[in-house]
């Protein structure tokens, strides 16, 4: 297949382009809105953010209860297996998907569930009736409460959206401000290769489709928790 | 306002001589040309503007008692007669345009008027005034001012009445609906007057209040302003 | 001579304004949207200044279209990404049936695309013996009900759960609820099999990063996510508008979008695609098809005045605000972009003959301009579609008011001996008002009419 009718479109649209159009098309209104200060970055537009560590820990903890994402903070490899043995017994989980990686792996074994790994590269849709799918993270950001993944750091595109319980294992130094900054890593990160899916994951699924009511759970994760492991 | 509404006309004259103002009317002005500009037609509505243009040289300031026709006058006459003989005059005109409580606030500086006008009221913002304009707080900064009136907020009140010139005619399923739900609004504020700035906005709820044979009457800013 | 659409929608919004019930579903529905959005709006330093921001990222992207897209396309080629021009509507279904059938497709999951209902994709599709379901709740619930969707972002908004509940009785044999957790966890069950069935996936795009050759997907429910991971191809269909420069443009994009739209400070999930899988990832599509669509977006482009309308994140913020949209509901629109905006763009899209009545049923309140968080100015175009209605061809009985009306200006003097003359003849009106012209019966069928006064201002002024 050919790649269409490119030039035609790039033709017209350039013609297009020809006439500029008015940069301020509020020249209508004599609006006595001040006029908007233009030299703001985009971080002094957006909600603030505390400055410090604790603070942002703090906002971050304060969006989980919003959202309804489980969140722990815990100190050593111990206290984050005891977390999670918890919720296989509360869950009631019988199996359970993952990648390696080095703040996972040490928590697998003591478990005792069915466990695949997709590095095995098993065929995605089997990940259908694993009870969990447990998962690094590129970053968590305060502001919003949100979990930056990518299929590089996250194993895959499958694995923290089919199963129905997700878990990130994270570590507070992974904790950033704000959404800027979550950008900010990605171009440090990954800037000369991108893999090919980067996402921002802020909660557990939800929709408002039915009278505007919230559900949890519509195709996404139902439950989302976050285990803040420090290492020290 | 002059053959429908003409005691606004009267009560911004007398509030503003009563500041020690002069106040100069022009015969040959007749309408700013709003209802064909917002219907489409910018020539036949030039050929109305274009009277207010001739007439209001010099560099007085203009007062109108309505949002939606100083809107027209001062954001878009520059863009009607561009191009035109009149842009430069056009300019200045707008330059000098204010709505009548922005003038009083803004202008004047002014937000007691010494009048009385003893009832419940609720404010309606005319979408011109509101949103071409920016006027919210001067209307009520004036109203709190009003010896012995009470003012009470509508639900909803930045929402549009419905009147919206020849679409209150051209779509009147709509407009009727919008002005039934606003009027509802200011029914259930136990108002004995809903106030506006526009006199369109009001003469389309008076209808429909009317009709309804409800109780509660619409008067002009002006005119409360003007009571003693 | 008002066209076939104009008529359809004066019939189905005389019918649907009465309805008082529909009225207050849709009152309670956007109330708790608002309360929600001015709490987040209220939480950014500064959200006036933010959507100055927006509205510049935007202005610089459509003002410099080609260069975007060519980085764009680059970049996407690079990565084994297929990227294919389509000029209209036409063209890019020909493409997606011909990679259907090549691949022998049976089942095709959707994510929300307003651009593939635009281009009237899915009634091809299925035509060609491919089962093709919507994975958005709402699109799947409208899909099922054989109805275009209400709303630009909340598709399903006129329905009440028993509707619902008795609907995928009806369809899927459940059980019934009133319980929207229920019935949302029966739409999931049928759609996982879908999601683990598909050939192909197909989904929109919210933006298309130039800068790193990715498009973005915003979404809460999970089911971009399900699309664009599990099927073997993916598909997505982006008008060319939506190129941004940068990848961090969506670190405020992203959040004003779901402000604005949903009344949350961000949607759940907000996904960035730039290719196939890689080598070295362990899932995702083997082939990624992206296809961009101008379909009449650079006759727009051409109109300098209104070129901003193509600025829209399509965040339906200007539908949750309009009154008109209030008031008559999403379907009464008839076409894919209800609201202002679809007010504004559909003559574009689809003719301004035809579409002209969209931007004349509007009173102008300007809500939608105040609120539209890249701040296209809305209103002003309904206007300007309305000026350049009348010059192309003139409303005549109307012009010839207005004339009337002009001529009558330069002689105020009469107007007012008319006034008065006629004065005493207005009780009359109520009796005669079936002989009155359409507009003054248009006025009276729900308003009484206003007094002439006795004496005019002029009278009062010449008397002073």
């Amino acid at each position: 297949m050919s790649d269409g009718k490119r030039d035609e479109i790039l033709g017209r649209i350039r013609e297009a382009l020809r006439v500029p159009a008015p940069r301020d098309q509020s020249g209508h209104s004599s609006g006595k809105y001040p006029a908007p200060d233009r030299s703001k970055t985009v971080r002094e537009l957006l909600p603030a953010v505390p400055a410090d560590a604790e603070g942002r820990l703090a906002l971050f903890r304060e969006k989980s209860i919003q959202l309804k994402t489980d969140f722990h903070v815990v100190k050593g490899t111990e206290s984050a297996s005891a977390i999670l043995k918890k919720l296989r017994d509360d869950c009631g989980w019988t199996s359970l998907a993952s990648h390696h990686h080095s703040l996972i792996d040490p928590l697998i074994p003591s478990l005792g569930l069915e466990t695949v790994f997709v590095e095995e590269r098993l065929e995605p849709k089997s990940l259908e009736r694993f009870s969990v799918g447990i998962t690094g993270c590129d970053a968590l950001i305060a502001q919003t409460g949100s979990i930056l993944v990518t299929s590089r750091s996250a194993g895959g595109r499958t694995l923290s959206v089919l199963p129905p319980h997700h878990v990130v294992i994270a570590t507070p130094d992974q904790l950033l401000p704000d959404l800027p900054s979550a950008f900010e890593l990605l171009y440090s990160k990954y800037g000369d290769r991108y893999p090919s899916f980067v996402g921002l994951i802020t909660g557990p699924s939800r929709t408002g489709d039915i009278e505007r009511i919230l559900v949890l759970g519509a195709h996404g994760p139902r439950d989302l928790t976050i285990v803040l492991v420090d290492p020290a | 306002m002059d053959q429908l509404f003409p005691s606004v006309g009267i009560s911004v004259v007398r509030i503003l001589e009563k500041l020690g103002h002069t106040v100069d009317f022009k015969q040959s002005i007749f309408c700013c040309g709003q209802p064909a500009f917002n219907a489409g037609f910018w020539d036949e509505s030039r050929a109305v503007a274009v009277r207010v243009v001739e007439a209001l040289t010099g560099d007085e300031p203009i007062v109108l008692p309505s949002g939606s026709c100083a809107a027209m006058i001062k954001n878009f006459y520059p863009e009607l007669f561009r191009s035109t003989a009149q842009a430069e005059a056009a300019v200045q005109v707008s330059r000098r345009t204010f709505e009548f409580s922005s003038f009083l606030v803004d202008q004047l500086g002014v937000t007691d008027l010494g009048s009385r006008f003893p009832a419940k009221v609720t404010f309606h913002d005319g979408c011109h005034g509101l949103r071409e304009l920016k006027i919210k707080r001067q209307p009520r900064m004036l109203l709190e001012r009003v010896k012995d009136l009470t003012l009470v907020e509508m639900e909803d009140q930045t929402s549009c009445c419905g009147f919206g010139g020849t679409f209150c005619v051209r779509f009147p399923m709509i407009s009727t609906a919008m002005g039934e739900t606003k009027s509802t609004f200011a029914l259930e504020t136990g108002a004995e007057y809903l106030v506006s700035n526009d006199s369109s906005c009001l003469m389309h709820l008076q209808g429909l209040l009317s009709r309804q044979n409800r109780k509660l009457k619409t008067i002009h800013l002006a005119d409360v302003l003007a009571s003693t | 001579m008002a066209s076939l659409f104009a008529t359809k929608f004066k019939v189905r919004a005389t019918q649907i304004t009465a309805d008082l019930d529909h009225r207050a579903n849709i009152r309670t529905a956007l109330h708790s949207y608002e309360k929600a959005r001015d709490e987040k709006k209220g939480q950014y330093q500064d959200w006036e200044a933010a959507r100055e921001r927006a509205s510049e990222i935007k202005w610089e992207a459509v003002n410099h279209l080609d260069s975007y897209l060519l980085e764009f396309v680059s970049k996407l080629t690079a990565r084994g990404t297929k990227v294919f021009w389509a000029g209209n509507g036409q063209e890019a279904r020909d493409y997606i049936v011909a990679l259907a059938k090549e691949r022998n497709a049976r089942t095709i999951i959707k994510s929300k695309s307003m651009t593939t209902e635009e281009i009237h994709l899915n009634d091809l599709l299925q035509k060609i013996g491919c089962e093709v379901v919507e994975s958005d709740l709402g699109e799947f619930i409208v899909q099922l009900r054989d109805e275009a969707p209400y709303h630009l972002v909340f598709p399903a908004m006129h329905l009440t759960r028993h509707q619902i509940s008795d609907l995928f009785q009806q369809k899927l044999h459940s059980a019934p609820s009133e319980n929207p957790e229920d019935l949302t966890m029966i739409a999931r069950r049928e759609l996982r099999l879908k999601y683990l069935q598909a050939d192909i996936g197909i989904s929109g795009a919210n933006f298309g990063v130039a800068e790193t050759g990715m498009i973005s997907i915003t979404e809460n429910e999970g089911n971009a996510r399900l699309t664009t991971a599990l099927p073997k191809i993916h598909v997505a269909l982006m008008g060319i508008e939506k190129v941004i420069p940068k990848l961090s443009d969506l670190a405020l994009l992203l959040p004003m979008l779901a402000t604005a739209g949903t009344g949350q400070q961000i949607t759940c999930y907000n996904s960035m695609f730039g290719g196939p899988r890689q080598e070295d990832e362990v899932d995702g599509p083997e082939e990624f098809h992206l296809i961009l669509l101008d379909n009449h977006r650079t006759q727009l482009l051409a109109d300098s005045e209104q070129r901003d309308a193509l600025h829209c994140i399509r965040c339906g913020a200007c539908l949750n605000v309009c009154p008109i949209f209030r008031n008559v509901g999403g379907h009464t629109y008839d076409t894919t972009y209800q609201g202002p905006i679809g007010s504004v763009i559909t003559p574009h899209l689809r003719g301004l003959t035809d579409w002209k009545h969209l931007s004349e049923a509007s009173s102008l309140c300007g809500a939608c301009t105040e609120t539209c968080p890249v701040k296209i100015d809305l209103h002003h175009h309904l206007l300007q579609n309305r000026r350049n209605a009348e010059k192309k061809e003139p409303n005549l009985s109307e012009q010839f008011a207005f004339r009337a009306f002009a001529l009558l200006a330069r002689y105020p003097a009469i107007v007012n001996w008319l006034a008065r003359v006629g004065r005493p003849f207005l009780p009359f009106a109520k009796v005669v008002d079936a002989m009155m012209p359409a507009p003054v019966r248009a006025w009276t069928s729900s308003r009484d009419l206003p007094a002439i006064a006795r004496k005019s201002f002029r009278d009062y002024w010449r008397e002073r």
